[in-house]
């Protein structure tokens, strides 16, 4: 596989502080790399030095062979881009708004017309084509920003936030989309926070963390280098004391979600007959009882902590 | 070139679609050049083709720096500028597809005063040169309002407050209200530096057949403002775009 994006030592300061810092990765063709990190990591500011948004301050950006400092505008027609914050013109209606996109990306008018029916007729808006993009609804605007990206046929999309704050059914829509993306040999370069939605799509996904690169490799094998963080999540049939089980044997850490709660343990079946034993003792009934590995998210909180 | 040439009338036609009829640019753009006129014309008697002169000058100036301000700001707030930024058009392709829109403002709105000085019986005695007058001047102060708008803000009444600041002087030292020769030198002198003055000054050449400065130094210095805007224009909005995303 060919790399079709080459990021060697990116680094971008504001006003004295570095937003990102000398990061290094590539991207293959065709697969869906996500791009992970906490809020201010410099998750847009990577995003945006890639898309040619902004300048970086050194190190410098491949996009399918064209250096994105030095001939801009060619990396750019190879991509699609769902900004995070970004937004259709209101005034405009649908169809306004995809055919300016083709305008801007020099797709061909016969090839924009068909493009822009397909894709409105893909995702669900064909019937409101004519109607100003202020009436429709955040779903409706995101999958028509989305179908925005969509009208150059572009070889790399990169998408950010793209299910943010919609509907299951959006939502959905959108990763359904990113899939079939993927299995018509497109690269996808996905931010989200959505660790589920991570950990489903993508290929590969890097960890950024105080603008420097924390981790990158396959969501299984990034879940594996935390290896010792196996838990156990049991319920019971009425509240119990936390502290009484963070005390038992073996249990390193302890975590509550909803009504289940989570113990963190390197040997699994010594914390499951601790359980059973407080069970018994404390007359509380055991409702659900698994064992747990480490989710992206676990893998996700401990490099961002550890940095 | 050409495909930014392309992509740049598409934004042109993208900002007609949006902006034309936008409250600032219909206040600053036409009403505001309207009562200034006739401010200044009731109670006074003067010959018809040197008002109409006048008025045609105001009106390019107002209506072609009344669109570009409002484009940027407006862009950064509705949040359509990081999708232009990453589309594969310059800075330079997005700033002339907005001056494109303004100049097309400019010289559509000009046609009025051109109409009502034909109905009170004026008559045009230079055409080619009023067209060429006209169209070079709406490039000219579509630029300057480029230069107002690369402001890096997400107010559009912070960017119309600063060229109002600019505009209004350049007004009355530009020999709308008093022929340039009828200034004293120093007027004479400030009148020089204003863009407003030379197509004013085109304009009473059309209409009067005489003006004070030769034909070719205001077609001229008309020019060397417009590439010396442009140029600034462009720098100032490279420099100024990354802080509005």
């Amino acid at each position: 596989m060919k790399n079709v994006i080459e990021v060697k030592e990116l680094t971008k300061h504001y006003n004295g502080l570095t937003a990102v810092d000398h990061i290094n990765f590539e991207v293959e063709e065709g697969e869906v790399f996500g791009f992970l990190g906490p809020n201010g990591a410099g998750k847009t500011t990577t995003v945006r030095m890639l898309t040619g948004v902004i300048k970086p301050s050194s190190g410098s950006v491949s996009v399918m062979g064209f250096d994105l400092g030095r001939d801009p505008i060619r990396a750019k027609e190879t991509m699609g881009v769902v900004p995070e914050l970004s937004n259709a013109y209101t005034e405009l209606s649908a169809w306004n708004n995809l055919q300016f996109m083709a305008e801007l990306y020099g797709v061909p008018k016969r090839v924009a017309v068909s493009r822009a029916e397909e894709l409105l007729t893909k995702f669900d808006l064909y019937d409101r084509k004519d109607h100003a993009v202020k009436t429709f609804s955040k779903g409706m605007k995101q999958k028509l920003i989305t179908a925005m990206s969509l009208m150059n046929d572009p070889e790399i999309l990169f998408l950010d936030e793209p299910t943010s704050g919609l509907d299951v059914r959006s939502a959905r829509l959108i990763k359904e989309m990113v899939r079939e993306l993927r299995d018509t040999g497109k690269t996808i370069f996905l931010t989200t926070h959505y660790m589920d939605e991570a950990s489903q799509l993508c290929n590969r996904i890097a960890i950024i963390n105080h603008g420097r690169i924390a981790a990158i490799d396959a969501p299984e094998k990034l879940k594996m280098r935390i290896g010792g963080l196996q838990y156990v999540e049991v319920s019971f049939t009425a509240p119990v004391d936390v502290s009484d089980l963070s005390a038992m044997s073996g249990i390193t850490r302890v975590r509550t979600s909803g009504d289940k709660i989570q113990l963190y343990t390197e040997e699994p079946d010594r914390a499951i007959r601790g359980l059973v034993d407080y069970s018994r003792s404390n007359d509380r009934e055991i409702v659900t009882l698994n064992t747990l590995t480490p989710t992206l998210e676990d893998v996700f909180v401990k490099l961002t902590e550890e940095e | 070139m050409i495909d930014q040439i392309r992509r740049a009338y598409a934004i042109a036609k993208k900002d007609v679609r949006i902006y034309y009829l936008k409250g600032p640019v219909i206040i600053f753009g036409i009403l505001s050049p309207a009562f200034l006129f006739l401010a200044f014309m009731i109670g006074r008697d003067l010959p018809v083709d040197f008002l109409i002169a006048g008025l045609l000058g105001m009106t390019i100036f107002f209506t072609s720096t009344s669109v570009t301000p409002v484009i940027a700001p407006t862009e950064t707030q509705t949040r359509n500028l990081e999708r232009l930024a990453a589309a594969p058009i310059s800075v330079t392709t997005i700033l002339f597809g907005d001056m494109l829109a303004s100049v097309l403002f400019g010289i559509v709105i000009s046609l009025v005063p051109i109409l009502l000085g034909m109905a009170l019986g004026v008559t045009i005695v230079h055409p080619f040169i009023l067209a060429l007058g006209i169209v070079l001047a709406a490039f000219c102060f579509s630029a300057m309002g480029l230069i107002f708008s690369s402001t890096p803000t997400s107010m559009t009444s912070t960017v119309m407050m600063l060229s109002t600041m600019v505009k209004f002087p350049l007004v009355f030292i530009s020999g709308i209200f008093i022929p340039v020769q009828e200034l004293p030198s120093w007027g004479q002198a400030l009148a020089s530096l204003s863009p407003l003055t030379y197509i004013t000054e085109l304009c009473r050449y059309s209409f009067q057949g005489a003006c004070h400065y030769p034909v070719m130094v205001d077609i001229g210095a008309l020019l060397v403002f417009l590439i010396v805007f442009m140029v600034i224009a462009i720098k100032l909005h490279e420099r100024s775009l990354p802080k509005r995303l």
